[in-house]
């Protein structure tokens, strides 16, 4: 329930910290993101801002969106263009944003903590093990219960395999949230920030940068 | 939102890559390393054999080997690390390996490696 802003991930690399110590980062590179909407607790009972980046030819969204694009720029008298990707963002108070306006990385700071959403990479079919840390059976001395999940349920009674009962199936391309990563550097000229750590998903994946609250 | 990855990453570590001298596999060098003792500073010569460089970028290290008091030591640097003073080559070795790795199995005068001689 915090502002964030829209940014890509580019990739990890190392940099060195004041006291010679090596930094394990992901480069996130950001852009503007425009102020598509604001919603306020006397209009729709709670509020916050909607952002959007990227661009979608007009012809491509459905026509109550397009309706929505119409009436926020016949209310700010700005040309908001139809955004590629929109995302909600709660805040408790909205009159520091601008209808049409920009929200930019400079919200950040360096050694800031921030939380980093995005979605993690897609793993296929996987079994128990890999997907749920089941311990799995020996290797060998004779064993021949290696990977298998083993028994998945009791007998006549309940006569069924209770619902969410972990078991192997598609794994990854998950929604994740790290929390409390440090901002090692905002370079607001370039548009990037280098938050420590590890990020879910992919080169190119779209991720959430969350202010803490 | 493509952007050139690898060239937003290389702009990224820019800023931190070091300037050293030019040094091989097999030169002996001297490493002059940054030493914080509570708030003083001083430096200390650690001297020995290129075994190996390996990784780019910030990433990049190299190993170096001595033999201090009859006892190999071994230390890794990162090249770009700001606890590096600077870097001396004292002799420029002839090898024809690109990681030194069997110097560990060997002793006194096998241990060492031929000084590279420029013909004219």
């Amino acid at each position: 329930m915090s502002i964030g802003i829209f940014g890509t991930k580019l990739g990890m690399t190392q940099v060195f910290g004041e006291e010679g110590n090596a930094i394990p980062v992901t480069v996130v590179k950001t852009e503007p993101n425009q102020v598509v909407n604001l919603r306020t607790k006397e209009k729709n009972g709670y509020s916050s801002v909607l952002l959007g980046v990227g661009q979608k030819k007009k012809t491509r969204i459905n026509k109550p969106l397009q309706g929505q694009y119409e009436l926020v720029n016949k209310e700010s008298g700005k040309d908001v263009a139809v955004k590629q990707k929109l995302k909600e963002f709660r805040v408790d108070d909205v009159s520091a944003y601008e209808l049409g306006g920009f929200v930019n990385i400079d919200i950040f700071e360096a050694g800031e903590l921030i939380d980093v959403i995005g979605t993690s990479k897609g793993k296929g079919f996987q079994g128990a093990m890999k997907r749920h840390g089941f311990a799995g059976g020996p290797g060998g001395h004779g064993s021949q219960f290696h990977r298998a999940p083993g028994a998945v349920g009791q007998c006549a009674w309940p006569s069924k395999i209770f619902k969410g009962k972990k078991m192997p199936g598609k794994m990854g391309n998950d929604r994740v949230t790290v929390k409390n990563l440090k901002v090692v550097a905002v370079d607001v000229e370039n548009n990037r920030i280098l938050v420590k750590g590890a990020v879910p998903g992919p080169k190119n994946g779209t991720l959430f940068l969350m202010k803490k609250k | 939102m493509a952007h050139d990855i690898q060239k937003e990453i290389k702009s990224v570590e820019e800023k931190f890559l070091k300037e050293h001298v030019k040094f091989k596999i097999g030169d002996t060098v001297k490493v002059y390393v940054k030493i914080i003792e509570g708030k003083r500073e001083r430096i200390q010569v650690f001297e020995g054999t290129v075994m190996s460089i390996k990784g780019s970028g910030t990433g990049k290290s190299f190993k170096v080997r001595k033999i201090s008091y009859g006892v190999g030591v071994e230390r890794t640097f990162p090249i770009h690390s700001p606890i590096i003073d600077k870097i001396e080559v004292t002799r420029r070795g002839h090898v024809r390996r690109s990681k030194l790795y069997y110097l560990r199995q060997r002793v006194g005068k096998k241990a060492q490696v031929r000084e590279k001689r420029y013909s004219r």
